[in-house]
């Protein structure tokens, strides 16, 4: 099953594997970590806020159960996460199949197959850092947006997200620098297709493997420098913003 | 009907018979020990807490009916709430938390008013502090003005004064004793505090185990509790047992007899000779005879015996008077410390003392130990 859906994704990004190999910085792979980041990021704001609140003030039977499995992937070890996945995402699943049968395309050894992927592993970076943001209000203050007058929505809105804010930024953070990193789940639920699933951290295992240190060192001060001035971002802005009214 | 309505009554998970009336512009005490369902109460007015049975009206509009399923949700009531943590909005400054409450207003209106509630709890020129900034007494009355702008239909107040200190405390009381005259809708005012109840409040409802026990004028209700349970939760000490002798209708006396001793008490025509009844008299109408010079009173109701217990309070002295072959709990009586100085009170003294006749009251028979 795999191989045909292989040399098919290959053969609609045919460019770049062999011009990636003799390149100093891969930016196509650069450039699909950044794609990726960014777009699990924006997928996983509205599911973490959405949990998060839901496992920071609700009390329901099952919510052991629940915050349990959201940190299933902490400790779990990448390639036994993407080994599930890849099962999960196969053309024999119901998942793969529905996907195969809705757009014409593999879910594995696809960039939308690993974005899933990538959000799947990144559920508890996002979701516990809101629920811990959601947690701190205290619920008089909630109540006390609804007495205002306020919808539910506008609650949302005007009071826990300001509220919560720090802990949206945190998971955002987390979450994106978790995704320019990861390597075990993207490798085994991606593959190593340039232009379409090899990342950045996946390249400079290749530049290594092929004894090509000084690109390898080129694109891990690249990461490092994002990294940090990410970090150092959000130390900022979270420390602004914590000053306001605390 | 005008005013609030609130018919709650459920077994679980707090048990709940409560029955709430307050008419506009009257404040109600709702006052019970922690763990009576005041806040409770005050929660289903709002709509943040859903009983399992009864009904909330204001003003003939229905809030909440159980018969019904209707649940009208906060954001839908116009109830104003000022919470016991006053729950500020930390983010927003001053006039933005009340600004918040004025979104029925046209925008370009609510600076102006937020300034106007502002002025009217004496917060002018604290427009821009965030609330970490304010102290307790300008966090309370930030609540309050942020409950009001909303034009509320109702007003409660959660155990408003509770988290300020006594001198702030004492402020706020003749602030609010004077802003209340301004508002037009009825107030429930939640307190453990009895005396705060009597000072702020025009009705009083007493409150046990989610139980209204009592409810009425405050002065009407504290001399004259229906019930045994309700004179302790009113702190009444003097509550004892005894045995109805006769009625004296026509000298407006109904007689008892309590260990040995022949007492006068303000007719209550419920009892007949020989009924077991309970009795109280506040401490403040046992009155000590002079040592120096009895005078006209000593005919009413004496008793002697020694006192067991002395205790300075305040300005004022606490007394128990172990009465002569008294089984029962000492009878308790208070005292300016110079009268209980020039009568030299004190432990192993001899006393003597009468009860006021009128303020002996009569209540069925029911657990008298406290």
């Amino acid at each position: 099953m795999r191989a045909p859906c292989f040399e098919n994704t290959a053969s609609i990004y045919p460019a770049s594997r062999a011009e990636g190999h003799i390149e100093a910085m891969d930016w196509t792979a650069l450039w699909l970590s950044l794609r990726l980041a960014v777009f699990t990021v924006v997928l996983l704001l509205p599911v973490g806020i959405l949990a998060g609140r839901r496992l920071a003030y609700g009390e329901f039977a099952a919510k052991g159960l629940v915050e349990a499995l959201v940190a299933l992937p902490l400790v779990l070890p990448p390639t036994v996460l993407g080994f599930y996945l890849l099962g999960l995402f196969g053309a024999d699943s119901p998942l793969g199949s529905a996907w195969q049968a809705f757009t014409g395309t593999s879910l594995v050894f696809s960039f939308e197959g690993l974005l899933l992927a990538s959000v799947i592993v990144n559920l508890p970076f996002a979701i516990l850092p809101m629920q811990r943001g959601f947690e701190a209000i205290p619920r008089e203050v909630r109540e006390a947006g609804a007495c205002c007058g306020m919808t539910p929505w506008q609650v949302l809105r005007r009071i826990e997200m300001p509220l919560a804010w720090p802990g949206v930024l945190t998971a955002s953070v987390l979450s994106f620098a978790h995704t320019l990193g990861e390597f075990g789940v993207v490798l085994m639920v991606g593959g190593n297709i340039p232009g379409e699933t090899e990342t950045i951290s996946i390249a400079i295992y290749d530049r290594v493997q092929a004894f090509d240190n000084a690109a390898a060192a080129r694109m891990s001060a690249l990461l490092l420098v994002v990294s940090v001035v990410t970090i150092a971002l959000t130390f900022a802005f979270s420390r602004r913003l914590g000053r306001r009214f605390n | 009907m005008d005013g609030l309505t609130v018919d709650l009554v459920q077994d679980a998970p707090i048990p709940l018979t409560a029955r709430i009336r307050a008419a506009p512009g009257e404040v109600l005490g709702l006052v019970g020990p922690s763990g009576s369902g005041k806040t409770t109460i005050l929660r289903a007015i709002a709509g943040l807490y859903r009983p399992r049975e009864g009904r909330v009206g204001v003003d003939g509009e229905v809030w909440f009916d159980s018969s019904t399923a209707y649940c009208l949700p906060p954001h839908e009531r116009r109830c104003g709430l000022v919470f016991q943590s006053y729950a500020l909005f930390p983010h927003m400054t001053a006039v933005g938390n009340i600004v918040a409450g004025l979104a029925h207003l046209p925008p370009g209106r609510r600076r102006e008013r937020a300034a106007e509630l502002l002025a009217l709890v004496h917060l002018t020129g604290l427009e821009d502090r965030y609330p970490v900034n304010l102290s307790g007494g300008q966090q309370q009355r930030v609540a309050v003005a942020r409950a009001l702008a909303r034009e509320p239909r109702v007003l409660l107040l959660d155990e408003p004064f509770s988290a300020v200190d006594r001198e702030t405390r004492e402020r706020l009381y003749r602030e609010l004793a004077a802003m209340r005259r301004r508002l037009s809708m009825p107030v429930v005012l939640v307190t453990h505090d009895l005396n705060e109840a009597l000072m702020l409040a025009d009705k009083l409802s007493l409150l046990r185990h989610g139980r209204t026990l009592q409810h009425g004028e405050p002065a009407q209700v504290l001399a004259h509790p229906d019930s045994v349970e309700a004179a302790r939760l009113l702190g009444h000490r003097n509550v004892f047992t005894a045995r109805v002798l006769e009625q004296q209708p026509a000298r407006g006396f109904t007689i008892i007899e309590w260990q040995g001793h022949r007492l006068e008490a303000a007719a209550n025509g419920r009892y007949r000779p020989g009924d077991a009844v309970a009795w109280m008299v506040p401490a403040s109408k046992v009155v000590l005879h002079r040592r120096d010079r009895p005078s006209r009173g000593t005919t009413e109701n004496p008793l002697s015996g020694t006192i067991s217990e002395h205790l300075l309070l305040g300005d004022t002295t606490v007394s128990a008077l172990r009465v002569d072959e008294g089984e029962q709990p000492a009878l308790s009586f208070r005292v300016p410390i110079h009268v209980a100085e020039r009568n030299g009170l004190g432990v192993g003294e001899r006393a003597s003392v009468s009860l006021l006749a009128a303020a002996i009251h009569l209540m069925p028979p029911g657990d008298p130990s406290p």
